[in-house]
């Protein structure tokens, strides 16, 4: 289904005069959410940016209820809260919107068990690969040679990728977005809003404050990472696998913009630009995700090529 | 006895609030128009009405005119810059505060 802009009401998906940063993904995040999915929804916000973008009470800023929850309780609060509305009769949708520190280091525990157990809800991780909320400090989730306050040098380490670890688990849904592409953003909410089960989203939200870079380049830097292919967008549902549309061109590595693009626009790589050997090392991780790509394309396909009707049918 | 207790578990919970609730409202800091150090100034000669700033403005204040053309909610703007940069049109322009 695909969601035409125009014919969307002109209304508040999210209350101006909160408390975001200027060029904020976050709260573009959540006006998408809305836009796809209606009023019909509680948050499940744990500590996070999202925990104080929404102002001083008795005001929120964010146009949704929500319940504030403790780090590694995100994924069981939600769980309760869904069987408390289906024993209520009531269909909401239940959504967690968590950090990547908060699903990928401190909630990891309470998401693979929701994950394992099928629960009815949409998970939704905002990737912004660091813990931005407490100043910066790396999460398992920040990618090689990027500056925090805690790795000053640049980290040692690759990035975490949590959406195949939520394909191993078998879950119904598991797809990638990035706040660049809203269309594409909310073209996946509303098809996860049509299945039963677990679904979860990974969102790339570029932070002008933790990456270092201006804050009005938030839309381009969260294209750009998509166009280096150092984000690829994919769905998997029910075991059938494919790379949205917007993502398919940059298989071909020649399509591909060279990653130094999307490096030199972040302060936080500044200490990598004359550095060809460490820029090689990013090369050779995107040259390997999408190895695993081609992996995961051929195992999950359809019977018969009906993969592309399941798609189309959501 | 035992058919009571189901059916009062799954009347509608009388909530007690022991802390006042949030509610969505404007302003939930204060007018963040005064944070802005750029404003974005909307040429609407160049502007055809396309919605692409207004899909991606963080603020939500970006609004659409009578004549189809966008306007800008000043009062809470906060200066980003994301809708000068995702305009196809070049058709917001930004300037010194001031």
């Amino acid at each position: 289904m695909v969601v035409n802009i125009r014919k969307l009401p002109d209304r508040y998906y999210i209350m101006p005069g909160n408390a975001a940063c200027p060029g904020c993904p976050e709260t573009m995040g959540l006006r998408y959410i809305k836009m796809a999915l209606g009023d019909n929804v509680v948050l499940v916000i744990p500590a996070g940016c999202s925990s104080v973008i929404q102002g001083i009470a008795p005001r929120s800023g964010i146009n949704f209820p929500i319940l504030n929850i403790v780090f590694a309780a995100a994924a069981s609060a939600a769980s309760g809260l869904k069987a408390a509305f289906e024993a209520q009769g009531k269909d909401v949708h239940v959504v967690v919107w968590a950090g990547d520190g908060g699903t990928g280091d401190i909630g990891f525990q309470a998401l693979s068990g929701a994950a394992e157990r099928d629960e009815d809800i949409i998970y939704i991780c905002v990737d912004n690969e660091a813990y931005m909320n407490t100043g910066i400090q790396r999460s398992s989730l920040t990618p090689y040679g990027a500056w925090t306050t805690t790795t000053w040098t640049g980290k040692k380490e690759h990035k975490k990728n949590i959406p195949y670890i939520l394909i191993s688990h078998g879950v119904k849904y598991v797809a990638t977005a990035s706040v660049g592409y809203p269309t594409d953003f909310i073209e996946k909410l509303q098809r996860a809003a049509k299945i039963r089960g677990f679904r979860y989203i990974h969102l790339l939200a570029p932070c002008p404050i933790g990456w270092r870079f201006d804050p009005g380049l938030t839309a381009k830097v969260a294209q750009l990472a998509v166009q280096t292919g150092l984000f690829p967008l994919y769905e998997y549902i029910n075991g059938v696998f494919r790379l949205s549309p917007i993502a398919k061109k940059y298989k071909d590595p020649k399509k591909r913009k060279p990653v130094i693009e999307y490096l030199k626009l972040q302060g936080r790589y500044k200490h990598l630009l004359n550095k060809p050997d460490e820029v090689k090392k990013i090369e050779e991780y995107i040259e390997n995700l999408w190895h695993l790509i081609d992996a995961l394309e051929k195992t999950f396909t359809a019977e018969g090529g009906k993969g592309e009707a399941i798609y189309r049918s959501l | 006895m035992e058919e009571r207790a189901t059916k009062v578990l799954l009347e509608e919970p009388q909530t007690l609030f022991l802390a006042p609730l949030s509610r969505p409202a404007l302003g939930s800091v204060g007018k963040t128009g005064t944070w802005r150090t750029m404003r974005p100034v909307v040429i609407l000669d160049k502007c055809t009405g396309c919605k692409i700033c207004w899909l991606y403005c963080p603020e939500n204040t970006i609004f659409m005119r009578d004549d189809g053309k966008v306007r800008i909610d000043y009062e809470y703007c906060k200066g980003c810059g994301v809708c000068a940069n995702v305009c196809p049109f070049d058709a917001i322009e930004m300037v010194p505060e001031g």
